[in-house]
């Protein structure tokens, strides 16, 4: 029994770029106020579920065609490469490095750190592994 | 290594090639192979005799484990060189025997020969190695050989049950003695025999408590292995095993390790009156035991059996009553007789019971029974084992002019001698000794007679035999031939051995010094011996020639030490497995309540002897209106999960109770957390109500929980015990926290704001990393079962 969702589908249309936005803040303020990879990730995949939820399985398949656990895996080996790179420099495994005065083009000053990068791994393996619970659980009978 | 450790490991490295052997040389029997390699070894040992009878010791040492003072010394002396040329000297006779003895197409020789093998050189490295712990290392080889030899037919069940029983008597007893060992080494701090026996000698031990413990762990591991009473039940069933075996292992070697390692020790123990004791009593009524119930058997084996047991206890209760000697001076002693009389005795049983096994066994090879009842008017058929069996049961018998004789009448001197030892009350209950030894011996003389006249003698029962009897062809012969030449020659001409090799290891049981000087006479006048002799005589052939009128009396002892052993057996598995079977129920809840039940008893037992419990904390916070509403909220909810009537419903209240959590995050001012506990709240409750959604549907009809008392008072104590854990471990605070650390170095050296997240993914980033990993192996884990259900899919086929 297929019923017309067309005003959750297009509220969703627009809420879901809030939503990712909000994620994509929470992941980059993390170092700074409250947030980090983990809500951060769980934010984006609370964004796909809205998707899932407003349309189908396939849809959203097609609308994002990777495979999550390639995601968790890609975001593991992030993490892990960024500790790596502390030995490369002749630090201790995991030592961050940082810069609190960057000047980027568009961002005026910034500080750049090895940290973000290793949130970013916890962000994807986040998503990857939300995901791929829910994608499983949803295509099962 | 030096030639004599070669010699004594010999037997393992030629095992190491009968694989071989076996491929390349098939139309030979394999008896012939392996009978140089004993018979080099005992010409070897023999060679030897100059030097022990001089009383000079041969030591040698070859590291092994050096930093753990275990290494394998040899230690050549008189009894060494006793027990070793015994060892090889019959393993020759034993292999030429067994040449003959088994088949070369229907037996897996292979494994015969490599089992004897490794049994001779377990035996000899026992009877050679000083260091206590080697010594160890080849007891238990032999309990494993002769586990191997005994199981040797082993598809049948009799065989793999003596088998099994032999092995559990000894190893127990192997253990006891390795229990033995550590102490000993704990009280000496060697391993060394030669050195325990020097710091016993300097130091007074006597009082120590390991002094008698170790004494009892050694001497259990001696009785075992020599079939003392109470353990001598496996020795009848031993008998299943090939005839040789039971003739080399089980009357002439491996029940004499124990008498080795008694014999050896006693220099470190003989002061003591509970070694004197218990070795002589132990011995004495091994000898009664097993000499009554001789008479009794049927099997000719089993004759034997029963026969070695009591021959091994008169050897051994002669070593205990020879320890008495220590207490004087050992030249022209007065008691050194009885310690002269075991070895002696050694020597002649291995010769006259190695025959007679060795007889036994013509016997079922040529009539295909063993029973006595069947057997019967044979001597006519054959006259050489009639010959054999003649003299070496006349030996055993202690008739003159053979050997058994002799040690005999030395037996009887040492008993009566006993008595006049007025130390630890021999002269007093010692009279017991001769009286006993007398009793047995006219058994001894009993079933003697029985095993060579109800075989040989009176009526010819052909019906009853599987097979026409005839003479063994001469291979088989030789050996007891052999033997029982022995037993005359010895027997006629007893100083041969005396003074080549029974007085130097008489020297090496009382420890080296001095030497000893043993002359063994025929007749000793008209004395208390020579009464007791004839006395046996006088009834053991009464009661022999009225025997079937008086066996009757056997019937009053239907119980034995055996029923025992299998009524524990039995009675052990299945104890054993009602008692598993009642607390292994196979039920989670009941594991749970025994898992948290530990947990309440140690932690609470802890907290209370410890003096634990602290209630009075000075820094502790106000406590504002929110947290007491929220509390009060988070009760409430928790309460009614467990009252709730419906699963849904317990799920709902789970999730406000993980909301009133975030909320709690909240007012004490954890942002990540509180964002986070939401999300992951969210998630968990929509699982939940999956799973309820895929209950069963007569799962899912609404049932509350049911009452159990156990549960309810198990957990109420776990509550108490870890909020009085909580609040007491709160209140003792030793030490500040480390977290002003954080505080001022979150931006200096990290870099960052947000304290919470610079210690996730900086400080200690490390557990970031693995927790992300255990994310990511749930996710695939999830994956997984649902997408490769094999075992599902084979199950719903079926």
């Amino acid at each position: 029994m297929k019923t017309n969702d067309l005003i959750l589908q297009t509220i969703t249309k627009i809420i879901i770029f809030l939503i990712l936005l909000f994620s994509v803040d929470i992941f980059f303020a993390g170092h700074y106020t409250p947030g980090g990879g983990f809500v951060g990730g769980l934010m984006t995949s609370a964004a796909l579920v809205l998707l899932l939820i407003a349309y189908d399985i396939k849809t959203v398949a097609n609308l994002f065609p990777v495979n999550y656990i390639y995601v968790a895996a890609t975001g593991l080996l992030i993490a892990l490469v960024t500790g790596i790179s502390s030995i490369i420099r002749h630090k201790p495994f995991l030592t961050h490095a940082f810069n609190k005065h960057v000047h980027l083009p568009l961002f005026g000053e910034t500080s750049l750190h090895t940290a973000a990068l290793f949130d970013l791994g916890v962000y994807l393996v986040v998503v990857g592994v939300t995901m791929t619970i829910i994608q499983s659980i949803g295509e099962d009978k | 290594m030096t030639l004599l450790h070669w010699a004594a490991l010999s037997p393992f490295i030629y095992a190491l090639f009968i694989p071989f052997i076996h491929k390349w040389f098939k139309n030979l029997h394999m008896g012939w192979f392996i009978l140089p390699l004993p018979t080099a070894l005992f010409c070897y040992l023999l060679s030897m005799i100059p030097t022990t009878a001089a009383n000079e010791t041969i030591v040698e040492v070859a590291n092994w484990i050096p930093s753990l003072h275990i290494d394998f010394t040899v230690n050549l002396d008189g009894l060494s060189l006793l027990f070793a040329l015994l060892i090889t000297g019959i393993g020759a006779l034993v292999l030429l025997y067994s040449t003959f003895y088994l088949d070369k197409q229907k037996e897996k020789l292979n494994l015969f020969y490599f089992y004897l093998l490794l049994f001779m050189g377990a035996m000899l490295g026992i009877v050679l190695s000083d260091n206590l712990i080697v010594l160890y290392t080849f007891w238990e080889i032999t309990s494993l050989s002769s586990f191997l030899l005994i199981g040797y037919w082993n598809e049948r069940e009799k065989s793999r049950n003596g088998a099994l029983k032999s092995m559990i008597v000894t190893v127990f007893g192997g253990l006891s003695l390795l229990g033995g060992i550590i102490l000993l080494y704990l009280l000496t701090g060697s391993f060394e025999i030669r050195e325990i026996i020097a710091y016993i000698q300097q130091q007074d031990v006597h009082s120590h408590p390991f002094f008698l413990l170790s004494m009892f762990c050694l001497l259990i591991g001696a009785f075992t292995k020599s079939a003392q009473f109470p353990f001598h039940i496996w020795l009848p069933d031993a008998m299943e095993a090939p005839t040789p075996v039971s003739a080399y292992l089980h009357s002439a070697t491996m029940v004499k390790a124990g008498i080795y390692l008694v014999a050896r020790l006693t220099p470190i123990y003989a002061e003591s009156a509970y070694w004197l004791w218990t070795i002589a009593a132990v011995g004495i009524i091994t000898l009664l035991y097993g000499s009554f119930f001789a008479v009794k058997q049927t099997d000719l084996k089993g004759i034997l059996a029963y026969s070695t047991i009591s021959q091994l206890g008169l050897i051994m209760s002669l070593l205990g009553l020879g320890a008495a000697s220590v207490h004087f001076s050992l030249e022209n002693d007065y008691f050194t007789i009885a310690t002269a009389a075991a070895l002696f005795h050694l020597v002649n049983h291995a010769t006259f019971k190695g025959s007679l096994f060795m007889m036994v066994g013509i016997v079922d090879h040529e009539t295909g029974t063993r029973d006595i009842r069947k057997l019967g008017g044979l001597m006519t058929f054959m006259p050489i084992t009639f010959s054999i069996a003649v003299i070496g049961a006349f030996s055993m018998a202690g008739l003159p002019p053979f050997n058994g004789f002799l040690s005999k009448e030395m037996f009887f001197t040492a008993m009566i001698n006993i008595t006049k030892f007025d130390l630890f009350q021999f002269n007093t209950w010692g009279v017991l000794f001769p009286i006993l030894a007398w009793i047995a011996s006219v058994f001894t003389f009993i079933y003697s007679m029985l095993l060579v006249f109800r075989v040989f003698a009176g009526k010819y029962k052909p019906e009853q035999l599987p097979t026409k009897p005839h003479e063994a062809p001469i291979g088989m012969l030789i050996s007891p031939l052999i033997l029982v030449s022995l037993v005359i020659v010895i027997g006629l001409f007893p100083n041969i051995l005396s003074n080549t090799i029974l007085s130097p290891a008489i020297t090496a049981v009382y420890g080296g010094v001095p030497s000893y000087d043993l002359h063994i006479y025929h007749w000793h006048g008209f004395n208390i011996e020579f009464f007791m002799t004839i006395g046996v005589f006088v009834l053991g052939i009464l009661l022999t020639l009225t025997f079937t009128k008086w066996k009757n009396f056997y019937r009053i002892f239907p119980y034995s030490i055996n029923a025992l052993y299998n009524f524990l057996i039995e009675k052990g598995k299945l104890w054993s497995k009602q008692l598993t079977n009642r607390y292994m129920v196979g039920s989670i809840r009941t594991y749970l309540l025994y898992i948290l039940t530990f947990l309440v008893a140690t932690a609470g037992y802890t907290l209370l002897t410890k003096n634990g419990v602290n209630f009075y904390g000075k820094n502790l916070a106000q406590i504002g209106l929110y947290e007491i509403v929220l509390s009060l909220i988070l009760i409430v909810a928790t309460i009614s999960i467990l009252f709730a009537k419906s699963r849904l419903a317990s799920i709902i209240l789970l999730g406000a109770v993980g909301y009133s959590v975030s909320l709690f995050f909240v007012i004490f001012q954890a942002p990540d957390l509180a964002l986070t506990q939401l999300v992951i709240e969210t998630v968990s409750v929509a699982l939940f109500l999956l799973c309820f959604y895929h209950l069963p549907r007569n799962a899912r009809k609404k049932e509350s929980i049911g009452f159990k008392m156990n549960n309810a008072i198990i957990s109420v104590l776990v509550g108490i015990t870890f909020s009085i854990i909580a609040i007491s471990s709160y209140n003792t605070k030793l030490f500040d926290s480390i977290s002003s650390y954080y505080v001022e170095n979150t931006y200096k050296k990290a870099a960052g704001e947000n304290m919470v997240n610079v210690i996730l993914v900086d400080f200690r980033g490390f557990d970031t990393l693995f927790e992300i990993a255990v994310l990511a192996i749930a996710a695939i884990g999830i994956y997984t079962m649902i997408k490769l259900r094999l075992g599902g899919n084979n199950r719903e086929n079926k």
